[in-house]
């Protein structure tokens, strides 16, 4: 059987209902593709077994990047490239440089972290979701699982364990 | 689906479920216009368009259609320019420091507050920009362009080009972070339209789908954003309360100044957010959403920081005393008892006595008082940066050239105009675009009103 393309969907109602389906889902063996909720649930990327996300590195990475070319580029400028006496400063006039730089350090840190966001989770104008069941941006949260990726089970016995889990819906959802 | 506690008010009345919230944001957007929104967008419209002239006759004949003389070479421009970056302190704040305080009430409220925020600060700029006299060329005043005078920098000593960066930093900012809030309800909209509107939103929406990894991210990103942009907006007004507090005319040189702008900056951000969100919620019929308790709690909000301002206001007075420094009380004394004392005791009168008022439960929790009090704070603080600019400049340190400042009908034109701007904006905003935060909506129902987790 071809992945990616057909799927048993759990549709569940409650947030905590669905933090134990998941664990049970899991627990009985089955693989879970992905979980579609209308906002975010507290715990689920932990019973999903998701790891944490390294956004944060990023932006911690392009706020160093931010800071370093703040302050570079405000030597060249006033040290450098074209030295003033500006009210009797030194040219290099660290602490007046500080402003600037944190304001730059967070425009960076700020940006890169939104646009490594956006590239990871594939968010773009022209991106085309595959909506597993449009209920899932409004009050339902979804439980997707591939057959594909669970030959060794019988479809009817995944969608008793769902059904046993607490969802109130099994449907099965197929893509072109 | 919603369960009543008997400890915790709940933050959404009515008990509504999840797809009632669905419901009751997205249909404001999925309907047409009402008679009422064509009426004030026209209105809103209108003044934009007669400012317009203002501000083409400023750019046309250049920053002498001002009131602006030689003593007085600071008025209503840099007045009016604080004002707005005062007003667009709130949003920022409610959805940033609020979501590190972790202040679930914010959730019904922090949507329209950024959107608010974004064209406030939209409207401050326009002031900056204009009195460059020749904003065609202020790209070169104002960011380190290489150019053909050397090249000849932007002077990085100067807090007016701080300004320049930390504006333009909180606007983006503010605005990327506005929009990754917007993109889950975007895409609720989507999967409730057909046609035209479906492109739109899907378009909108950046793909969405409500995966738990990409909400996993998206919760990251907020958290991050969010320890980000606190500093931002505390630093927004520092900086721009650096603008005089770096120079050396009395009344300006304090250094009080940067925690009492903030204050003051939130102060009126707050009243103003209530002003926008009292109309709002009765227009749209949201009263479940933005409750009393909210109403309350950022009356509380203007309480603390009116006291602030006004602890401030006579802190400075103390000080100006205190320095045996004869310029600097006289710029004091003048302030209060000279020929602006109308606009000083406007200021006392609107920003440190009215807010007092909030202490009484029944006026606090009262709509009609509350809506009163946010105008009349507001129109305090803009006294506070009058008082603040003219009064210290008017009487320079030669008496022969001591001035009154008038502002000319220019003058009154461009602050119109920034008002129709302001107001068109967010009318477009509250039509089109889903006024509360129906994902963080949905995930506070719960967990505030719920008796127990299971």
């Amino acid at each position: 059987m071809e992945k990616d393309k057909n799927f048993i969907l759990g549709v569940y109602d409650d947030e905590d209902v669905l933090l134990h389906a998941v664990s049970e889902v899991r627990a009985s063996g089955v693989k879970i593709h992905e979980v579609f909720t209308p906002y975010p649930v507290h715990g689920l990327e932990d019973v999903l077994g998701y790891k944490r996300s390294r956004l944060p590195i990023a932006a911690f990475l392009f706020g160093m990047l931010g800071t370093t070319l703040a302050l570079t580029m405000q030597l060249y400028m006033m040290r450098f490239d074209w030295p003033m006496i500006i009210g009797g400063k030194d040219h290099a006039a660290i602490p007046d440089f500080i402003p600037v730089t944190f304001e730059l350090t967070v425009l960076l840190a700020a940006f890169g972290m939104v646009g490594v966001f956006m590239v990871s989770s594939n968010l773009k104008p022209w991106a085309q979701p595959r909506i597993f069941d449009l209920r899932s941006t409004d009050d339902k949260h979804i439980m997707a699982i591939d057959i594909a990726n669970n030959t060794s089970m019988e479809v009817a016995k995944i969608q008793e364990i769902l059904k046993s889990s607490g969802a109130t819906e099994v449907n099965n959802k197929s893509f072109e | 689906m919603q369960v009543t506690s008997s400890v915790r008010e709940p933050l959404v009345t009515g008990g509504k479920t999840y797809h009632d919230v669905t419901h009751d944001v997205s249909r404001q957007v999925e309907g047409k216009p009402t008679l009422l929104w064509f009426l004030a967008f026209l209105t809103a419209a209108g003044t934009l368009a007669i400012g317009l002239i203002a501000v083409t006759a400023t750019v046309w004949e250049g920053i002498g259609m001002w009131g602006l003389n030689k003593t007085v070479g600071w008025a209503w421009d840099i007045t009016n320019f604080v004002w707005w970056v005062g007003i667009g302190h709130a949003g920022t704040l409610i959805s940033a420091v609020l979501l590190l305080f972790r202040q679930k009430w914010r959730t019904s409220i922090n949507r329209a507050a950024e959107a608010m925020t974004i064209f406030a600060v939209i409207c401050a700029a326009m002031f900056p920009v204009l009195h460059m006299g020749r904003p065609w060329l202020g790209a070169y005043w104002a960011l380190p362009l290489p150019n053909t005078f050397g090249s000849l920098w932007v002077n990085f000593n100067s807090p007016l080009l701080w300004d320049v960066f930390a504006i333009s930093t909180y606007f983006s900012v503010s605005l990327v972070f506005w929009y990754i809030g917007l993109i889950p309800d975007f895409a609720t909209i989507r999967d409730r339209a057909t046609g035209l509107r479906k492109v739109i939103y899907g378009a909108l929406s950046f793909g969405w789908d409500g995966a738990a990894k990409t909400w996993m991210r998206y919760e990251s990103v907020s958290l991050i954003l969010a320890g980000l942009a606190t500093p931002l907006v505390l630093s927004v007004h520092t900086i721009v309360s650096f603008d005089f507090a770096t120079s050396v005319i009395p009344g300006w040189h304090t250094t009080i100044f940067p925690p009492y702008f903030v204050a003051g900056a939130i102060f009126s951000g707050f009243a103003m957010v209530l002003t926008l969100m009292i109309i709002t919620r009765k227009v749209f019929k949201l009263e479940d959403y933005i409750t009393m308790t909210h109403i309350e709690l950022m009356n509380i909000v203007i309480i603390i920081t009116g006291s602030i301002v006004g602890i401030a206001y006579i802190t400075e007075f103390f000080i100006a005393w205190y320095s045996g420094v004869e310029a600097e009380q006289y710029a004091f004394i003048n302030r209060a008892t000279g020929p602006y004392w109308w606009a000083y005791w406007s200021m006392m009168t609107c920003n440190v006595i009215s807010p007092q008022l909030f202490w009484v439960k029944k006026i606090r929790t009262s709509i009609i008082a509350t809506f009163a009090l946010s105008i009349v704070v507001n129109i305090g603080m803009w006294f506070e940066r009058f008082v603040i600019i003219v009064t210290s400049l008017h009487r320079d340190y030669l008496p022969s050239s001591w001035a009154m400042f008038y502002p000319s009908i220019t003058d009154v034109g461009v602050y119109l105009f920034t008002f129709g701007l302001f107001f068109t904006l967010f009318f477009l905003f509250a039509k089109f675009f889903p006024v509360i935060n129906m994902a963080e909506v949905k995930s506070v129902l719960k967990s505030t009103s719920a008796k127990v987790r299971k």
